[in-house]
């Protein structure tokens, strides 16, 4: 056993309300500089969508993640010989249309325009070329168009669903989408890494931030076509990829990354998850109805005194055990299993996990009618008991989360309904009968549980939803400097200006 | 001192100097500027057909000139029997041709794509520029002074040896044609501004990529644990 420590992000979809604050706050925070304006390290998408880029999901097109055939996992973008004839033009790099050409208004013509009959308009300029533009796109372009015919018919993910759910989905009655926000899902087997020719990205043993360093990257820009979910950017004017950080330098100072903190829906919960890094990478060599379940087994128990020891004698820290036990992220994961990783089929193994979401309402039109003669109570366990009727196909959800096994989204479903049902019982009629408590049963909970969930989805503390080891970064410091002199140096600029090289 | 020594044996010195000592100097100091900046994000169609173009006709060619200097030999033992001669003389045309295709289109990409001006800078320009000198040179030899392939050992492998080893003997390069020269002195002018342009990028082909595991892991004081897989 190699125990390892992660830091995971975990997403509430339900509770996703799609303010896209999240983004914004990155946004100010890291890529709001040239070069940088069309990158979304966080972006929030509306599903069915087509996402950002558009279709990023498609890899017969980009070739992102990796391919597991006749037993050995393979790169889809190139192996390594081919990956060096390729650097001179490298076929599968997404193109600035496939996100967008960023643009701002010429806001100063609202102030110089002369005196004259007409309001003065800020016509959009481009932030590239600094002209005048017409915007065809953005990065955002099809935000609550769920069921339209243009964008959401274009997401990769119906591509299997059955053509009458479909068309269900394009019916005005029944039109339903949910929100996706994503981050870099700072994998642990991650296709950028792999990827890169320079050798340029690493993941951070202590806590599985994977990393660009700029100074060994040199644009050969493979690790933008490997990731699946490309969440690496080629910044056009330095000439170097980057990517999300995971806001480090919040974390290792005890604060959330931006994203999280900022979020409205406070959907995001932090915390440190313990694998096995000898599990790797056979816990992405199983079929894929099994690569959920692989992934849960390569996360380890954080109270299991053989784990214990195992991260003691990988230099794990007291702290840092106690962070893993306390973890939310490791409670929704591995515990009630409520959480999954995001396209586990590229076999990266993302570890950012997602809860999926509840439909919306549960209304089914029968016969052209809503049938609003059922009482919430009888819809709720109607629900329950098919969930093939639920909004968003179970399929759909299938295919983002599970590499379409719908036996997990399945019982993942059934047991946050459970839980919905027994609490609204229990806090609006004031009873809990023998029918719920079976219900519990079916669903794979206890009444304990239930509640244990139902108190860490809807009010938990910010201590609760975060839950962060200290970092030590004065003893790291120490290695090769006095620490009270590296404080007076830190965060004062620029040694060398990150300037475009000749 | 003549015009002769001056291009062709201290120019060449002082070239091949401020190529390794700025590369050396820019690799270990400015880490952060070494990169191919690639443009292919923001215009991909006519790159495709000039980079390829570019890249392949010169490299196959570069490595044509490095054979010739280091197995001379082995150069003529071909050339020995006239159709081969031939053939590669008409290879190499090719490839000279192909390459210039590649750079004509690269030039014709800047100047017309609006987006590339932001990304241009006046050393893109220079590189263009001498690299075009570089290869009509090559293409104009290779067409009026036959068989390049064939003198080249004669004249250009004892001169490049001979700087080499530190005896330089520039009389080998003075009785040549002055687009010849052009040719050569334009390769110690690319020399010079090597550390200076994004040429750099081609000391940095990662074939280290060929031979290290696929996953890096980094510990925080540097300790890298390779991933086996
Ligand atoms: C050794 C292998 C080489 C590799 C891997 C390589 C790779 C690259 C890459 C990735 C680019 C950026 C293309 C883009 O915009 O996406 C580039 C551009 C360029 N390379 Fe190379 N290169 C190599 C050798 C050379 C050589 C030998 C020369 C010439 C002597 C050269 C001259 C150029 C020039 C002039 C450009 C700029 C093209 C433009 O955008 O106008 N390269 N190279
Ligand atoms: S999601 Fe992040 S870690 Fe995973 S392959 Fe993409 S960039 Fe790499
Ligand atoms: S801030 Fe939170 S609620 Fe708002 S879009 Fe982002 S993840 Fe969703």
């Amino acid at each position: 056993m190699n125990v390892r420590a992660h830091m995971s992000m975990l997403f509430h979809l339900d509770k996703c309300i799609g303010c896209h604050t999240c983004s914004v706050a990155c946004k100010n925070l890291w890529t709001d500089r040239k070069g940088a304006e069309y990158m979304w390290w966080n972006n929030v998408e509306t599903r069915p969508g087509s996402g950002y880029p558009t279709q990023w999901e498609n890899q017969e097109h980009f070739q992102g993640g990796w391919e597991f055939k006749d037993g050995k996992l393979r790169l889809r973008l190139h192996s390594r010989a081919a990956g060096l004839l390729k650097l001179f033009f490298n076929p599968a790099l997404p193109s600035l249309e496939d996100y967008y050409e960023p643009f701002t208004y010429r806001y100063q013509d609202l102030f110089n325009a002369p005196a004259g009959d007409d309001q003065p308009t800020a016509i959009p300029i481009s932030m590239i070329t600094g002209e005048p533009m017409e915007i065809k796109s953005g990065p955002n372009w099809d935000d609550d168009l769920g069921g339209s015919n243009i964008y959401a018919r274009n997401d990769p993910n119906l591509e299997d669903v059955p053509a009458e759910v479909r068309a269900q989905l394009d019916e005005l009655e029944r039109v339903v989408f949910n929100y996706l926000p994503r981050i870099c899902n700072h994998c642990l087997n991650p296709a950028c890494v792999a990827a890169c020719p320079s050798g340029a990205i690493y993941k951070r043993q202590e806590d599985g931030i994977v990393l660009v360093n700029e100074n060994r990257c040199r644009a050969w820009r493979m690790c933008v076509a490997a990731c699946p979910y490309k969440k690496v950017y080629y910044n056009w004017s330095t000439g170097k990829s980057e990517k999300c950080i995971l806001c480090f330098p919040r974390l290792e100072t005890g604060q959330a990354p931006a994203c999280a903190h900022s979020c409205v829906g406070r959907i995001r919960y932090m915390g440190v998850l313990l694998y096995d890094a000898d599990r790797l990478p056979e816990a992405a060599m199983v079929p894929d109805e099994q690569l959920v379940d692989a992934q849960r087994d390569a996360i380890l128990d954080p109270f299991d005194p053989e784990v214990i020891a195992a991260a003691k004698a990988n230099g794990l820290g007291d702290d840092w055990i106690r962070a893993a036990q306390l973890s939310p992220v490791y409670q929704f994961v591995k515990v009630w299993k409520l959480a999954l990783p995001l396209h586990p089929e590229y076999r990266t193994l993302a570890m950012m996990f997602y809860i999926p979401p509840l439909s919306p309402v549960v209304s089914v039109i029968e016969d052209g009618l809503f049938r609003l003669d059922l009482s919430d109570a009888n819809h709720d366990f109607e629900l329950f008991h098919r969930l093939s009727a639920a909004r968003l196909p179970v399929q759909y959800l299938a295919n983002l989360f599970t590499a379409g096994n719908q036996e997990i989204i399945r019982q993942t479903l059934v047991k946050m309904l459970a839980v919905r049902l027994y609490m609204r019982r229990k806090t609006v009629d004031g009873e809990v009968d023998e029918k719920l408590i079976k219900l519990l049963a079916e669903a794979g909970t206890t009444p304990q549980e239930a509640e244990a969930i139902y108190q860490l989805t809807t009010q938990p503390t910010l201590e609760e939803r975060f839950v962060l080891p200290p970092y030590h970064r004065e003893m790291a410091v120490e290695a090769w400097k006095d620490p009270l002199a590296h404080k007076g140096e830190a965060g004062l600029g620029y040694l060398q200006v990150p300037r475009r090289g000749e | 001192m003549n015009w002769n020594n001056l291009l062709f044996v201290i120019f060449p010195y002082i070239a091949l100097a401020v190529c390794v000592i700025g590369s050396v100097y820019r690799s270990i100091y400015r880490p952060f500027t070494i990169s191919s900046l690639s443009s292919q994000l923001l215009e991909r169609r006519k790159l495709y057909w000039g980079s390829i173009s570019l890249h392949y006709g010169i490299l196959i060619i570069l490595l044509g000139h490095l054979l010739a200097l280091l197995l001379p030999r082995s150069l003529m033992w071909w050339n020995a029997v006239p159709v081969r001669l031939y053939l590669l003389e008409f290879t190499g045309l090719a490839l000279g041709i192909w390459a210039l295709a590649g750079l004509v289109i690269l030039v014709y990409r800047r100047l017309t794509s609006r987006r590339l001006w932001p990304v241009t800078t006046r050393m893109d320009w220079v590189v263009l520029i001498l690299l075009l000198v570089s290869v009509i040179t090559g293409v104009w030899t290779a067409t009026f002074y036959r068989f390049g392939s064939y003198w080249f050992t004669a004249v250009f492998t004892p001169y490049l040896w001979s700087l080499i080893t530190l005896q330089p003997r520039p009389e080998f390069v003075a009785p040549l044609p002055w687009v010849i020269q052009l040719h050569v002195f334009n390769f110690f002018i690319l020399l010079l501004i090597f550390p200076f342009s994004r040429l750099v990028h081609i000391v940095t082909y990662p074939l280290g990529y060929l031979l290290r595991p696929w996953q890096i892991v980094v510990a925080v004081r540097g300790r890298i644990t390779p991933q086996t897989q």
